[in-house]
């Protein structure tokens, strides 16, 4: 089956029923209690900084925990997972003194999805499983000042952005992914920067793939942590043409569910949502129990709010299970039909009828 | 159906504004970026930034410039138009906008490869764009070159390029007409076409235009170049035109033009033979100086409330808040009337009452209604000398009396100034004895004036003894006037539990905010009195009754209990961090930084407009009045900073410190054994579950033994001055300014607070040296460490100020002063404690009981029944109720 085929069989099933996106992988991995030599594995035995806590340099260094997180989510009901990729670019693994390895863990972790992904599909082929290049937020940001005394001031160029990320994304497009999951975002201009390197890289020859988009609104003043409304940060990425928008991480179900009506009502496109597991407690650990996600996802699912639904921080594969349950034979939001009209947006959208 | 006009601000145009170009070649960004906040507070949908200007690194001041917006919510909330005759700027300013933007503009002047080129990157980067026609030959002058050009772009951009035609605006030129050129007069009628062609032939895409070009041939002639702008406009937007570049706030609108000129521009506009003969340039050259230099006629719309009587002149200027002509007008209704009173009597009250009544269903809000007093005031004032002059000085037939007073102990009053303008609104007679009156005074006076009703306010703790002893003092002396209660830190149950039973010849009524006040007063100063005397005081029996059940139900854990379920910490795991320094250090705040890190949603509820900032500015119901209040705040701001209305002083200090027991030890040194001071703390005493502690603030400082701890404390205040300005706004009768500036410095001073906080984070203590800046996360306190203040839940014993202060040594460092009642002097202020482990955390101490009261008696060297005055508020049972019992 060509990548092509794939790709179709994402758009047919998307039309058929809700998507299934897994949940949480920095739980999961929390729960294994990995020591600092797990994550150095051979490969960064001499390395001079700490690796503990750096995710995805596990793709590289215990790549069996991988698979077998990928396979817990695909068993537990999952249609999509998510490359073990979400921090890595060469500027967020500077904290680790990483940068040489970027391209190599967005390779052997799209590889690692793709081989798991593919075993499923070939068990099961009336369930076809999918691949999501996961591209996560940066620890800096293009819009927001890095200097109290002057707020003109960036850490980091757009065009430094834009080249971390398009060193990712070809990777990721190497190792055989299906689509793009630009997640977790905070601030719309280092997205905006990620679609300009996807978009450029048909440039270089490279098929395009679809794009999913996934913001993130910080609190409940309903805004990013760069300060747009929903509908301000669909209207500056729908130049994308993603094949889903919604939003992600932060907020659990409940909180999270106006900002997701609101987009279900702007966006013409599929509408994805993957809440937290509650919020975190005094502790920092999340409470909320799996059928509790899933009673909240069954509301939205049954209100035709969502195409696709998964977990972010807090869930576990019992989450996703749960929730694949629960919305199974659901039908999916159908997409809206809106007037053209001229959109546009600063922190607050624009619109010329 | 309205054609809908999008208004594209022009003033951030260094080729379209002088006064922008300089502030940008001087590198003046803080005085520009205040253009583009004008803009957008004006009403500009989309801002356009234009940096082509040959003394400038264009792309460098653009970057500048839009990097600088993004950090201004208030600016940044509306699209950017990045406007550059040069691809690289245009480029350069689409890495700054994180929104989606309009590039102004592409064309094919160089031709077909370079339009699709710049096109697909617009696309790639997300952007509208603006069209010009213009290709290789050059720019389009006649409608039929713009027409043609312009549909090529079009099947350019959308069939090759795949770009969505809502996302294409064309500029079809506008130049310059009534030149003396006669092959420039047909130009006006040329857009106007062009335009209706492109709207019908090409679907989805816009018109546009820089609308000044078109008056060029008239610089210096402001008035007829609006008017040729205004009629250019009219007939554009009629033919389809969507957006300008114009600042279209300043123009007449098309009605409102005098009909001789309207007539001669129109002849220019659609290259018309005027009918008087000869050419139309020269009758519009010729009509052009008799209307240079009137400069009204650009207000003629605003103004026409002008043309009505007098008594809808003054009542629209009492509505609308404007001072402007409220002299004239006044003396008008003067020397109509038979006395001045009845000027007031007749003409201004019925105004008020509009006012009034607006106010009540809603419509109007507290800022405005502050205002309208302003203009009430001002026309008084004008009276006064009249009435004196015809010893007019009976008592107004005002509709009733009252005197107001925050009571002895405190020193808030912001909240019962807006009372006492609400009031004032209503007809009333307001006596306000400012703050800090001792009982007696308040009574004197009240006797003095026979007043109808006496009002009392207090915003911290201890004011509700004041309060209960007012009441009781009331009862001594024998009045049997109406009391009213309100301010911060009261309630209806205080009011029923404490203070009504202590007067009981009288009424005692409890109101909750301004907007209740006038309904409360009038009903207590009508005929109604009676029956609702005893609603008032049938329900305070319900709420005494409910309290009373309350009191029973809640179970206290006793304080040794309490003890024992102590917050664990974890010294050895979480170890104290050494702060910078030890001992004091004096600080000063700079108001311009402070001004800009205002939190605004407490200032907008001090005048009751509830929402969130900035949410609140677009709210549909109190949008305008809290978008007006908020401009006259800036405004205000922008003076106190720039004229220095208030200082800014402040010191911070950091000891050794270790816990014993519930009370906290400060050493002066490391050798922890000489005791500097002693902060005792309240602990927790309800009933607590699932593993959860009784918290007292001692717990977050290791005792001696575990760690060798710190703590540290601070007070600040942006408030000198405060008293004086407000004073100097209300002699001149400007309530609204007095209200506005007492509220400005106290926000001045939670941000000094707050500012303050993070230095000692990052810096001053440093434990966390790493935080992250974000304003939201400020004000939403999601930091390491706390900074609780004595008199908030935390610790509600207002007393422990006396040993913060004495250990700041804060008067001679800052100027503050506590009062007897322990409130901080000036109103502006904020003090604390500063604990900085990461399980710091703010509680609320609730009801405590006896067996605590006791100890801390003990602990502070008081008697219990001192303790039990000043911990009156937090008390879980009733100290007086034996003696009750054995009285009764």
């Amino acid at each position: 089956m060509t990548r092509q085929d794939r790709i179709a069989l994402l758009h047919q099933a998307a039309k058929e029923r809700i998507l299934i996106l897994d949940g949480s992988w920095g739980v999961m991995f929390q729960r294994e209690g990995l020591s600092e030599e797990d994550f150095r594995g051979d490969r960064f035995k001499d390395h001079n900084v700490h690796l503990k806590g750096n995710n995805d340099i596990l793709c590289l260094t215990r790549p069996d925990l991988v698979q077998k997180l990928h396979e817990a989510y695909f068993a537990a009901g999952a249609d999509i997972s998510e490359t073990n990729t979400f921090s890595a670019t060469w500027i967020a693994q500077e904290d680790y003194a990483c940068e040489s390895a970027v391209r190599d863990i967005n390779f052997e972790g799209a590889r690692l999805a793709r081989a798991a992904a593919d075993r499923f599909t070939a068990a099961e082929p009336d369930k076809p499983r999918f691949v999501a290049g996961s591209i996560g937020p940066l620890n800096k940001m293009l819009s927001m000042s890095s200097d109290v005394n002057d707020p003109g001031a960036r850490s980091v160029t757009f065009d430094q952005v834009y080249d971390a990320y398009r060193e990712q994304a070809r990777a990721l497009h190497e190792g055989g992914i299906d689509l793009f999951l630009i997640e977790t975002i905070t601030d719309t201009l280092n997205c905006k920067a990620c679609i300009k390197a996807i978009m450029d890289l048909e440039d270089e020859g490279y098929e395009p793939l679809p794009i999913w988009i996934s913001g993130t609104i910080t609190d409940r003043s309903g805004r990013t942590l760069s300060g747009q409304t929903s509908e301000a940060f669909w209207n500056s990425v729908k130049h994308a043409r993603p094949f889903a928008v919604g939003f992600n991480c932060a907020l659990g179900a409940d909180l999270m569910r106006p900002h997701i009506a609101e987009m279900s009502r702007v966006a013409d496109t599929l509408v994805a949502a993957y809440p937290n597991a509650g919020l975190p407690n005094a502790m920092g650990q999340y409470d909320e129990q799996p059928h509790e996600t899933a009673c909240h996802l069954e509301e939205w699912a049954a209100s035709g709010l969502v195409n696709i639904l998964g977990g972010c921080c807090g869930t576990t594969p019992e989450h996703i299970r749960h929730v694949a349950e629960a919305v199974k034979g659901k039908t999916p939001r159908p997409i809206p039909e809106r007037a053209r009209a001229m959109r546009l947006a600063g922190l607050e959208p624009f619109e010329l009828a | 159906m309205r054609p809908v006009f999008v208004n594209v601000g022009e003033r951030t145009n260094v080729t379209g504004s002088a006064k922008f170009r300089k502030l940008v070649v001087d590198g003046d960004y803080t005085a520009a970026l205040a253009v583009a906040r004008q803009q957008v507070e004006a009403g500009a949908q989309v801002i356009d930034v234009n940096m082509d200007e040959g003394l400038l690194d264009s792309k460098l001041a653009m970057v500048t410039f839009l990097n600088l917006m993004a950090a201004e919510p208030d600016i940044a909330r509306v699209p950017v138009m990045i406007d550059s005759s040069k691809w690289e700027v245009i480029e350069a300013g689409l890495k700054c906008v994180q929104g989606k933007a309009i590039v102004n503009s592409i064309s094919m002047k160089e031709g077909e490869d370079a339009f699709r080129h710049h096109a697909r990157l617009c696309l790639r980067y997300g952007a509208a764009v603006v069209v010009m026609a213009f290709d290789e030959q050059g720019q389009a002058d006649t409608a039929r070159r713009k027409i043609e050009i312009c549909e090529r772009a079009y099947r350019i951009l959308v069939d090759e390029v795949g770009f969505p035609p809502e996302d294409i605006i064309f500029d079809p030129n506008i130049f310059a007409v009534a030149t003396g050129i006669e092959e420039h007069d047909n130009y006006a009628v040329d857009f106007i076409e062009a335009t209706r062609a492109i709207k019908q032939q090409l679907p989805y895409a816009r018109v546009s235009g820089g609308v000044s070009n078109v008056s060029f041939s008239f610089r210096g002639n402001e008035p007829v170049r609006r008017a040729i702008h205004s009629v250019f406009l009219y007939h554009a937007i009629n033919a389809g035109m969507d957006m300008g570049i114009v600042n279209a706030g300043d123009l007449p609108v098309y009605d409102d033009i005098p009909a001789e000129l309207r007539e001669a521009v129109e002849d220019v506009i659609l290259n018309r033979k005027p009918k008087a003969g000869g050419s139309q340039t020269e009758r519009l050259v010729d009509l052009a100086p008799k209307y240079k230099g009137d400069g009204t006629v650009a207000k003629v719309a605003d103004q026409a409330w002008r043309g009505g009587t007098v008594q809808e002149r003054l009542t629209h200027a009492l509505v609308n808040g404007i001072t402007e002509f409220i002299d004239a007008d006044t003396e008008e209704a003067r020397l109509q009337a038979v006395r001045p009173l009845h000027v007031i009597e007749g003409p201004l009250m019925d105004g008020m009452n509009v006012v009034g009544d607006l106010f009540g269903s809603g419509k109007m809000f507290l800022p405005q209604v502050v205002k309208s007093a302003r203009v009430m005031k001002q026309a008084v004032a004008w009276l006064m000398p009249f009435m004196e002059a015809v010893k007019d000085g009976q008592p107004r037939n005002a509709a009733g009396r009252i005197l107001m007073a925050t009571v002895k102990g405190d020193v808030h009053d912001i909240g019962k100034n807006i009372v006492g303008v609400v009031l004032q609104c209503n007809n009333y007679e307001v006596i306000d004895l400012g703050v800090m009156v001792p009982a007696d005074r308040i009574l004197d006076e009240a006797k003095a004036h026979n007043v109808d009703i006496v009002g009392l306010s207090g915003l911290i703790t201890p004011s509700l003894d004041e309060m209960v002893f007012v009441a009781a003092e009331m009862e001594r002396r024998g009045f049997d006037i109406p009391l009213l209660i309100g301010g911060a830190t009261t309630s209806k149950t205080h009011t029923a539990v404490k203070i009504e039973p202590a007067y009981r010849r009288g009424s005692t009524t409890y109101v909750l905010d301004a907007s209740r006040a006038v309904g409360v007063v009038s009903g207590l100063l009508s005929e109604e009195r009676p029956r609702l005397e005893a609603e008032t005081r049938t329900e305070y029996i319900r709420v005494r009754e409910q309290f009373a059940r309350g009191q029973e139900a809640k179970n206290r854990t006793p304080i040794t209990r309490a003890r024992a379920n102590a917050h664990p910490v974890n010294w050895a795991e979480q170890p104290p961090v050494k702060p910078s320094f030890i001992g004091l250090r004096a600080v000063e705040g700079d108001l311009a930084d402070l001004a800009r890190h205002i939190d605004w949603t407490p200032f907008f509820a001090s005048w009751e407009l509830v929402g969130r900032y900035p949410a609140i500015l677009e709210d549909d119901i109190v949008g305008e009045a809290a978008s007006d209040l908020f401009r006259d705040a800036q405004a205000m701001l922008k003076q106190i900073v720039e004229e220095k209305w208030f200082t800014a002083k402040g010191v911070v200090g950091f000891w050794p410190a270790q816990a014993v027991g519930d009370d906290i030890a400060v050493f002066a040194d490391e050798a922890r054994d000489a005791e500097l001071a002693r902060f005792h703390t309240l602990r927790q005493q309800m009933d607590k579950t699932g593993g959860k502690a009784n918290l007292a603030l001692s717990d977050f400082v290791a005792p001696a033994g575990k760690a060798a701890d710190w703590i540290g404390a601070f007070a600040v205040t942006a408030g000198h001055g405060e008293t004086e300005i407000a004073a100097k706004f209300k002699a001149a009768g400007d309530d609204y300014n007095a209200i506005l500036s007492a509220a400005l410095a106290d926000r001045l001073a939670e941000a000094f607070a707050e500012s303050l906080h993070r230095q000692v984070r990052t810096q001053l203590w440093g434990y966390a040296p790493d935080e992250p800046f974000d304003i939201d996360a400020l004000i939403a306190e999601k930091y390491q460490g706390i900074r609780p203040a004595p008199g908030y839940p935390a610790q509600p014993d207002h007393t422990e100020k006396a040993t913060l202060f004495k250990l700041l040594d804060a008067e001679s460092h800052t100027g503050m002063a506590l009062t007897e009642s322990f409130a901080m002097s000036p109103p502006a202020s904020v003090s604390g404690l500063y604990f900085a482990h990461p399980q710091a955390h703010y509680f609320g101490v609730g009801k405590i009981d006896r067996d605590q009261v006791a100890d801390y008696a003990a602990r502070k060297g008081w008697a219990l029944a001192t303790a039990e005055r000043w911990l009156a508020p937090i008390l879980a049972y009733d100290p007086m109720a034996k003696a009750r019992e054995a009285a009764a």
